[in-house]
């Protein structure tokens, strides 16, 4: 729902990037978003197709790669993976404890970017 | 053809925006002034809640309300009429508030002696959660109506909050909702949330709200 905003800040960052390297053309960009954000690949895509014309970004293929959903047992300290679905009901597969802490899944980050 | 090259980049898209909220919370501090910010679905009672707590703590603080819900009722007027500060921001479309527009409203509130300051989110239980806004305290509402298995399809918004108001408990007799089952889902997606029962129209649980409030404005305008 908030693509368009989220796509703006991520062509301002490739922009300023863009100029101080002496780039011509930006050929893609590597992305790492946690599985917590609702933003859909797609749509990224599509508002950055949108709002990179006459750019140096114009026609980057954006790699987006989702970044597990990480918790921690607050019991036994045992990191592992969650599913956004059952984020509600999880117990520690080490020592059962339910007292469980977020630890990453909301990460927006850009990695590097190939250009020319 | 021309070779291509790779540039490391490592930055977060939204800094620029957490840039913006450390600075408001920073600005806020020195005036001592907390900054709340209220979120929810459309129409599970944000307007309802800002009406109640002003009315008990009028006289005990002094109150500030930057609405951004885009078809709010209580516009800038209305809460102005109460004697209280306010301002409405034109958000349009938008789906959620960033830094930069809470400081807009911050501005445009132009007093430096509030207590507290509240704002009314665009009603929503996705985009909110995923933008700082500066508030030292975030505060949502899940009205009973809207059912119990929220936690489970909005995680993020539950695991960032501080305070979850169960609104609409009038409510419960009709319905299906089961407080034990969501008490259970939030815990483990936030176990230091504070969860608050309230109707905001029998008035049941304000009073805890109340409490909690203005303990935390309290201990927020001792700090140094």
């Amino acid at each position: 729902m908030h693509e368009l905003p989220v796509t703006e800040s991520i062509l301002k960052v490739v922009l300023k990037h863009a100029e101080k390297n002496n780039v011509r053309q930006v050929v893609s960009i590597s992305l790492q978003i946690g599985k917590l954000s609702d933003l859909e690949d797609e749509w990224i895509q599509r508002y950055f197709d949108y709002l990179s014309k006459g750019t140096l970004a114009e026609g980057a293929k954006l790699k987006i790669e989702r970044m597990p959903i990480m918790v921690q047992c607050s019991d036994c300290a045992t990191s592992y993976e969650a599913q956004a679905t059952n984020l509600g009901e999880l117990i520690c597969p080490a020592c059962g404890g339910k007292d469980i802490t977020l630890v990453s899944g909301r990460e927006y980050y850009i990695k590097d970017m190939e250009v020319q | 053809m021309e070779e291509v090259r790779l540039i490391e980049v490592k930055e977060e898209i939204l800094a620029d925006n957490v840039k913006v909220a450390t600075e408001v919370r920073e600005r806020l501090r020195k005036t001592k002034t907390m900054l709340l910010n209220l979120m929810s679905s459309p129409g599970s009672g944000k307007t309802s809640l800002i009406l109640q707590t002003i009315a008990n703590l009028k006289d005990k603080l002094r109150l500030g309300v930057i609405e951004a819900d885009i078809d709010s009722k209580v516009d800038a007027e209305k809460v102005a009429a109460q004697g209280i500060s306010a301002v409405q921001l034109r958000t349009g479309g938008f789906c959620h508030l960033d830094a930069t527009m809470v400081t807009q409203g911050i501005n445009a509130l132009a007093v430096n002696d509030l207590d507290l300051i509240i704002i009314e989110n665009v009603g929503n239980l996705v985009c909110p959660a995923e933008f700082d806004t500066g508030a030292h305290k975030n505060v949502m509402i899940l009205s009973v109506p809207e059912g119990d298995d929220k936690p489970l399809k909005y995680p993020l918004m539950f695991s960032i909050c501080d305070v979850l108001l169960i609104n609409k408990i009038d409510y419960l007799s009709l319905s299906n909702f089961d407080m034990s089952a969501v008490r259970k889902r939030v815990l483990v997606l936030n176990p230091r949330i504070t969860i608050i029962e309230v109707s905001c129209v029998t008035g049941s649980g304000i009073e805890d709200w109340i409490t909690w409030l203005k303990k935390e404005v309290d201990t927020f305008r001792q700090l140094k």
